[in-house]
């Protein structure tokens, strides 16, 4: 019952505060935001599951009630956690606290709306992160966008009505295309099943239940569902090359809702990918490693090149979030302990440096009042907490020892070596490490032409040190990303557990 | 059997009965005293009359009167009216539309004259339209569709001095006659051949047509035009967006959710009952295989519907077409009918009928809110919408809910209705509906999240001016709300009984 509790007292917590008065908004949001993350901690201590949720694991906190009978398959309530889905509440709850401490600053118009927004998108996100039935993560995943297209669209920059519409068109048009080849794989299985929970699907898509349909073979129907799944979660994720809204969503997005986009709604598509793609069609994905892991290398070298490239501060860590979505992509094709563990960790470790880094450049943002990196230098001598952070945020990003960015990718690129999925895999890593060194690239530009040398500014306001509640919740990210970067097993173990009946799987067809 | 099982079985017409005395008892209150009319007391006991007949017959579903375990459909005055499952579902969507629209007119009415004649008219189309859920002879039939369109084009035309609103009226009132004409007409053309009106009767006499096939096939035509005017559907929509735009906004909600919703309950009886597809099919040369006729009529309907909406500046005209675009959704309770289709035949039915309950809260609201806006005086058009939320945001987060059930959007009651009528038609082996039925569903997502962008994201053009704040248009639109959001968690009583009530009509 814990789950629904989350879920329903942040639903409740958005009712309250969008009804409360614009100047209690932001403290009552961030107060009433407390008790979820007080729950995902405890849900985090008490968890007691183990294997994977879809392949037979023992499930943590799990409610299975019929909710609809309609014709042959059933719909229920089931939630629950396993390894790969506790991690990413626990991510959600906190990162939501903090991006609603984030918007004390910014966000001055509108403010009950606002928060109540980010309440409402807090509590979709619980339950995609929860919902173990399809039907039900289905209303989940797709009542997310309307929050974030409100919250890009309203309180956005100046091309805010068309970077939300953009938003929201892509992301739609892709759901599209991953319900159709969701919903044909569910015909295809045919009376083998007798609802849309994902665990029944999964373990009968193992059993070899899998039949054509319309006119396809079992493995054919298997591979066009695989890439139409594929195609609906990379849009997401995003990869290359659709990855176009991203940028435009990132930059013209208020702050705290970049951190919450970057964070963990890019989340939702890699987690999707490995629930759906990884864990139901293990073996199509296999005889698919090549372009997928084409795509993966591409989104890496490719999304830190586009960085390389930029003025402006938020897009270069838009692009960034490119780069590291395709150490994702690459670490769940390896099908490795290591690999898709890593990836997993990885989405945890990207929500948190990300969520940083778009708080830091907002940060100097809500000072300076431009995010181009030509109108600014030499701002650590006015802001050096703030500057301070950000460096050590983005030697994260890079990979720095003893912080979770490097676990993450270290744990990635050791299973993606290890992969046995095809020869050329370790080719495939190397060039994918390389893009690290763009990374560091990129970042050392940055902050060397921003941060560093001496100060000069051409806007006309003054430069000051940012207030304590805009710098908190980047000490407590950069704290949380070196406790996750020193001790990963906090994560690392529960994660490992779960992915590891996903690799145990043979071929059923 | 009644629900006390003691009761007279006439009792079981108890929501009709309820409904005509309310509407009585309000001519009765306003010609007290004749000069003064008390706004309050009228909408109230219209409210209460419209909800307590909806809690009879919600009461009735729940004891199963006229259903199967409680020995099977009553019938009353030599088998004109049957009470059953579905008379009472049908039922519990007009008095919940009705109580809904009563409550919102306390603040329209407000300082309007003809208040009393205003409330009792919509009782009296309540009525008529539990009636024509009730009916069971083409003769009940024809008499309790005028009894409801009756009052509908004196409502629609109840702004004397609006040019737009008397317009609409006599626009109504002149395709209503003609379509009355071409019923009544169709009605003598079955009689002629099947020698009765019960349609039970009907049904067993269609064997015995022999050469007069191609006559009883022109009457079904006819009686389904009659049909496609009371339910908004090509070919005989166009007098909608009209008669919509042009009527008080309440007035719009009533005819656009139970109006329509009386339209289909009568046509699912008669076709299901009076014509079944198995026998009407197997006439051979001239008769109508209806089944087909609503597939093509569904198409064209919801697509004709979608495409007129997109196009619309006008946000009530807007409505008016996404009212005939819905139509089109739920014919395909009639079209995903075959012959053979047993169990699937009461699940798209059933289906159906869930989904007019869901749009019967959905649209309501959204008509609703357009009649607060045509309180506040601030326009019609979407411009004219423009930054509405800034100004009455529980106001516009109620409008965004009904537009994004309206679009099939999750996660609200008409995500879970469309679903279950898609997947119903699919069931049926009808793919290519669904299919149609889900493009249509996701293109609608254009023109209603036009709506929204204009209430939350655009900047007004204009100083927004809100006078006043209407408490029972604010009551009825929150109630709306909260019914298209509760219908989301609370589907499986709706669609059970829904599917289970369809059922018993094969």
């Amino acid at each position: 019952m814990i789950i629904e509790a989350l879920i329903a007292v942040t639903f409740l917590a958005a009712l309250v505060t969008f009804v409360l008065p614009d100047r209690y908004a932001g403290k009552a949001a961030f107060a009433l935001s407390l008790v979820p993350v007080l729950g995902s901690l405890v849900m985090w201590q008490q968890y007691d599951a183990s294997g994977n949720a879809l392949l037979g694991g023992n499930i943590a906190f799990e409610t299975d009630v019929v909710w609809l009978q309609l014709g042959q398959y059933d719909l229920h309530w089931m939630v629950g956690v396993d390894g790969i889905s506790l991690p990413l509440v626990v991510l959600t709850t906190i990162l939501t606290t903090l991006a609603i401490v984030s918007s004390w600053t910014p966000i001055a118009e509108r403010q009950s709306q606002f928060y109540g927004l980010m309440l409402l998108m807090e509590a979709n996100l619980l339950g995609v992160f929860t919902a173990l039935d399809f039907f039900v993560w289905f209303v989940f995943w797709e009542a997310v966008l309307v929050p974030m297209y409100f919250l890009i669209g309203v309180w956005g920059g100046p091309r805010r009505k068309y970077a939300a519409i953009k938003f929201f068109v892509y992301t739609n048009i892709a759901s599209l295309v991953m319900f159709i080849g969701f919903i044909s794989l569910v015909f295809g299985l045919g009376d083998s099943i007798s609802s849309l929970r994902l665990p029944e699907i999964a373990q009968a898509l193992q059993a070899g239940q899998l039949s054509g349909f319309a006119g396809l073979s079992a493995s054919a129907l298997a591979s066009v569902a695989f890439v139409a799944m594929f195609l609906g979660f990379a849009v997401k994720v995003p990869v290359v090359p659709f990855h176009t809204w991203l940028p435009d969503a990132h930059v013209e997005a208020p702050t705290p809702a970049s951190v919450m986009l970057a964070g963990v709604l890019l989340k939702m598509g890699t987690y999707a990918l490995l629930r759906f793609n990884f864990t139901m069609l293990p073996e199509t994905a296999r005889s698919f490693a090549l372009p997928i892991a084409l795509v993966a290398v591409a989104s890496v070298i490719y999304g830190a090149l586009l960085a390389l490239a930029q003025q402006d501060l938020k897009r270069i860590v838009a692009y960034s979030s490119v780069s590291s979505m395709g150490y994702v992509i690459l670490g769940l094709i390896a099908y490795t302990t290591y690999g898709v563990g890593g990836a997993t960790f990885q989405m945890v470790a990207h929500g948190l440096i990300s969520g940083l880094m778009f708080m830091a450049v907002g940060v100097i943002y809500n000072t300076t009042h431009t995010r181009m990196v030509t109108d600014m230098s030499g701002m650590a001598d006015k802001m050096p907490v703030t500057a301070g952070i950000f460096v050590a945020g983005a030697f994260g990003y890079m990979g720095l020892p003893l912080m979770a960015g490097f676990a993450a990718e270290f744990f990635i690129f050791k299973g993606a070596f290890e992969s046995t999925v095809m020869a050329a895999m370790p080719l495939f890593t190397g060039v994918a490490m390389f893009g690290i060194v763009i990374v560091a690239g990129y970042l050392l530009f940055a902050m060397q032409r921003t941060l560093f040398g001496p100060f000069q500014f051409d806007g006309d306001y003054e430069i000051t040190e940012a207030p304590f509640h805009d710098v908190a919740p980047l000490a407590v990210l950069l704290l949380l990303t070196i406790v996750l970067g020193v001790s990963p097993d906090i994560f690392f173990t529960m994660i490992q557990d779960a992915v590891n009946p996903i690799l145990e799987l043979g071929g059923a067809f | 059997m009644t629900p006390l099982q003691t009761l007279p079985d006439w009792t079981a017409m108890a929501p009709a009965i309820v409904l005509g005395l309310t509407g009585l008892l309000l001519l009765v209150i306003d010609t007290i005293d004749p000069d003064t009319s008390n706004n309050g007391l009228l909408a109230g006991v219209a409210t209460l009359g419209s909800l307590g007949a909806g809690g009879i017959a919600g009461w009735f579903l729940i004891a199963g009167t006229g259903m199967e375990q409680t020995g099977g459909a009553i019938s009353l005055y030599g088998d004109a009216i049957v009470v059953d499952g579905m008379s009472l579902f049908f039922t519990l969507i007009f008095t919940s539309v009705a109580a809904m629209v009563s409550v919102a007119s306390y603040d329209y009415l407000a300082d309007r004259r003809y208040q009393g004649e205003f409330y009792s008219l919509v009782l009296f189309a309540a009525t008529g339209m539990t009636l024509m859920a009730m009916s069971n002879s083409l003769a009940t039939v024809f008499v309790s569709l005028e009894l409801a369109s009756l009052p509908s084009y004196a409502l629609v035309a109840f702004l004397k001095k609006n040019r737009g609103s008397v317009e609409a009226g006599l626009k109504y009132f002149l395709i209503g006659a003609l379509s009355s004409a071409v019923f009544a007409f169709g009605i003598s053309l079955v009689f002629a051949v099947t020698g009765s009106l019960i349609l039970p009767d009907v049904a067993a006499n269609l064997a015995n047509a022999d050469e007069l096939v191609g006559v009883l096939g022109l009457g079904v035509l006819m009686i389904a035009g009659g049909f496609a005017f009371k339910t908004a559907s090509v070919p005989f929509h166009f007098w909608a967006p009209e008669a919509y735009e042009g009527a008080p906004a309440p007035v719009s909600a009533f005819l656009s959710s139970a109006s329509k919703a009386a339209g289909f309950a009568v046509a699912f009886r008669v076709f299901t009952v009076a014509f079944p597809l198995d026998t009407v099919t197997a006439l051979g040369g001239g008769s109508v295989d209806w089944s087909l006729l609503f597939a093509v009529l569904a198409v064209v309907t919801m697509t004709v519907g979608n495409f007129a909406a997109a196009t619309q500046e006008n946000v009530k005209r807007m409505l008016a077409y996404s009212s005939v675009g819905h139509a089109g959704y739920a014919l395909i309770g009639l079209a995903a009918i075959t012959v053979d289709g047993g169990a699937a035949n009461g699940d798209v039915l059933g289906a159906s009928m869930a989904h007019l309950l869901v749009y019967g809260f959905m649209n309501t609201g959204a008509f609703l809110f357009i009649a607060m806006a045509e309180k506040w005086g601030i326009g019609r058009t979407f411009e004219d919408y423009n930054g509405l939320a800034t100004k009455v945001p529980i106001a516009a987060t109620a409008m965004t809910i009904f537009m994004f059930s309206l679009a099939g959007l999750p996660p609200f009651g008409g995500f879970v209705s469309k679903y279950a009528l898609f997947y119903s038609a699919i069931e049926s082996g009808f793919w290519w509906l669904a299919a149609v039925g889900a493009v249509n569903s996701a293109l609608s997502l254009f023109y209603y999240s036009r709506v929204v962008k204009a209430m939350w994201i655009e900047e007004p053009s204009k100083p927004l001016e809100i006078g006043s704040q209407p408490v029972g248009l604010y009551v009825a639109v929150v109630f709306a709300a909260v019914g298209t959001v509760l219908l989301l968690p609370g589907f499986q009583p709706v669609i059970e009984t829904a599917q289970t009530v369809a059922a018993a009509l094969f």
